[in-house]
């Protein structure tokens, strides 16, 4: 007991010396936690893709549709069990700030190919009988305030007007990891009306969803997709969901390089901040050190009385830190809105968190406890606190 | 009291604890040789009490450290019940001084954030002694010292003449060979001073401990049995 009591008290002997280091250091691992999150956010939509659903977009680009067509002969490939379909529909809910992601679906097919979005079995039917139906995740109702049977109106950018839906459900994510901010909407509705306005844009798809039997064959069902439609007006390009996700992330990874960079750059300004703290601390007692050495304990025992120290304070106020990002982070995801639809601190990131706590407490102390532990008696009796 | 010669070294007692011999301690200054301590030869015997006295920079607290093993000497011997300590690594100075010296320093160096029983323990700490052969034993040392009410105190509620208290209690707590100390009175009045070495007289008399004391106070020397003085180095009478 006598070396746990003995490091705690020297730790807490500069009470606000402490403290300000134990301040720094929370608000270093938070922040440090929090840009943490940030990036695992960026990486949510890949990190809750299914490896058993393929995506098959226009080989061109996204921005060009698929014909209709194309989903029978899809559901022909070898190895592909369901097929459904979705368009972005990017429509305006009252002003441009209010941004979610909105995606005519087919109603019939795509939920079933979601089994994460999990319904009360009576608004899902509610939804598929209604077309003029839509179901939105639990964050997004939660951030509008919406109930069942709201009338929903967007007015769509791509597909011009005004469109009114009527909320038929709320689904909740099976884990924190699924997006609860999407707004799904059939595409028949869709469909019918573009028909009707601009014929030319009806009966396509922005992009197909496959199922397939065994993910251990993805790249050569893509490939077999792929053929099919080879030297047609409207090749495809088929992928993994979490494949298409990331080319999506891909397009901000240097400002995802950005942010790691600064996560870390807090972590090392810390450790220089609170290196110093302990040169500083270690100096005041050198003569203590030396009576220590005197009396018969060890440079090594010295030494660890040093990073034990460090380490104790970088612990407590990392533990505190941890503590407090998550509602620190339950604030800035809310703030967020649907920025981020999911927006949580990880168990890795917390751990990363502990972690980078403890070597900020482990470096800051290397150097002083060397010092202290090779300082010589003689010169340690003489010197000054 | 008596004075034994530089060249004579001898000890009070028939046996002798401390044989130091031809020791010699230098420092460089760039390429320049800085003597401290040339050809000392002296003997302590056991339950002897010694005073080193000198002028400021005579080399007196040079040679109590040396021989109380936190300091290396540039040649010579320095054997204490037998052992030449010179020629002990760090590791084995370290466990032979807190096996067989007791220190008393004029600055007290008690641990602040310890109280006086904390601090009387400390060197138990790297004992095999349990908790409760330890507070035994700092109990005794307690009352010896006089400051058994005072154990719960921390330094900075003791005063001066009871810090230095704590520490010799400190000192004496392995129960060592030796014990070295350097002006223990020099940071106290003069009543504290007579109190604090009436206690390491005691300490001489009534338990046999040998005592090697460095002062430039004559009034303090006087507690002594024998004197022993250094002047640029070299012992001189």
């Amino acid at each position: 007991m006598f070396v746990p009591l003995f490091v705690l008290r020297n730790a807490f002997r500069h009470k606000l010396r402490t403290t300000l280091t134990m301040v720094g250091i929370i608000v270093a691992i938070v922040a440090f936690g929090l840009l943490r999150t940030i990036v695992d956010a960026w990486y949510a939509g890949a990190e809750a893709t299914s490896s058993a659903r393929l995506i098959t977009r226009n080989a061109i680009s996204l921005v060009f549709a698929l014909p209709m067509n194309y989903a029978q002969k899809i559901r022909q490939v070898e190895g592909v069990s369901r097929v459904s379909w979705a368009n972005w529909f990017g429509g305006v809910y009252i002003t441009e700030s209010n941004f979610f992601p909105q995606f005519a679906v087919d109603a019939a097919t795509y939920l079933e190919l979601y089994p994460e979005y999990v319904f009360k079995p009576e608004e899902k039917k509610a939804f598929q009988v209604d077309r003029q139906g839509v179901v939105v995740g639990r964050k997004l109702a939660d951030l509008y305030r919406w109930k069942i049977g709201d009338q929903v109106p967007l007015r769509g950018t791509i597909y011009p007007g005004t469109w009114t839906f009527t909320l038929r459900g709320i689904y909740d994510g099976a884990d924190a990891k699924v997006d609860e901010s999407q707004f799904l909407f059939h595409w028949s509705y869709l469909n019918e009306t573009v028909k009707a306005r601009f014929p030319r844009r009806g009966d396509l798809a922005g992009v197909y969803v496959l199922e397939i039997r065994d993910p251990g064959q993805a790249a050569e069902i893509s490939a077999r997709v792929d053929a099919t439609f080879k030297n047609s007006l409207a090749e495809t390009l088929t992928e993994t969901e979490k494949a298409f996700q990331l080319g999506f992330v891909a397009m901000t990874e240097a400002i995802l390089v950005a942010i790691q960079a600064v996560s870390f750059v807090v972590i090392v300004i810390i450790m220089a901040v609170m290196a110093n703290t302990m040169a500083m601390t270690a100096r005041e007692r050198y003569s203590e050190y030396a009576t220590m050495k005197a009396l018969g304990f060890g440079g090594g025992f010295v030494a660890m009385l040093i990073i034990a120290e460090s380490l104790s304070i970088a612990l407590g106020g990392g533990l505190i830190a941890v503590a407090l990002t998550i509602p620190v982070a339950d604030i800035f995801g809310n703030a967020m809105g649907t920025l981020f639809p999911v927006f949580f601190v990880s168990h890795e990131t917390m751990l990363m968190q502990i972690g980078a706590a403890l070597v900020v407490g482990l470096v800051a102390s290397a150097v002083p406890a060397w010092r202290a532990g090779r300082i010589r008696i003689v010169d340690g009796l003489r010197s000054v606190g | 009291m008596t004075a034994s010669a530089p060249d004579a070294p001898a000890a009070a007692s028939g046996e002798v604890l401390v044989a130091v011999r031809s020791l010699s301690k230098y420092y460089m200054r760039g390429d320049q040789i800085i003597p401290v301590l040339v050809d000392i030869n002296l003997d302590v015997g056991v339950a002897d009490y010694i005073a080193l006295m000198g002028p400021s920079g005579s080399g007196k607290s040079t040679l109590l450290n040396l021989i109380a093993g936190i300091d290396k000497p540039s040649s010579g011997q320095i054997l204490v019940a037998g052992v030449d300590i010179a020629q002990l690594s760090d590791g084995e100075l370290a466990a032979w001084r807190a096996a067989h010296v007791g220190f008393i320093f004029q600055f007290y160096n008690l641990m602040p954030v310890l109280t006086a029983f904390q601090n009387i323990e400390l060197p138990l700490q790297l004992t095999d002694l349990t908790r409760r052969e330890r507070r035994e034993r700092v109990e005794t040392a307690l009352a010896l010292v006089g400051l058994t009410d005072r154990m719960e105190h921390y330094p900075n509620e003791l005063s001066g003449g009871q810090q230095q208290r704590v520490a010799i209690a400190r000192a004496l707590i392995s129960d060592p060979t030796l014990i070295v100390a350097d002006e223990p009175t020099g940071d106290l009045d003069r009543a504290t001073a007579e109190e604090i070495l009436g206690l390491l007289e005691r300490l001489n008399r009534d338990l046999g401990k040998t005592i090697i004391l460095v002062t430039h106070d004559p009034k303090a020397a006087e507690h002594a049995r024998r004197l022993v003085h250094l002047e640029k180095g070299v012992l001189v009478y």
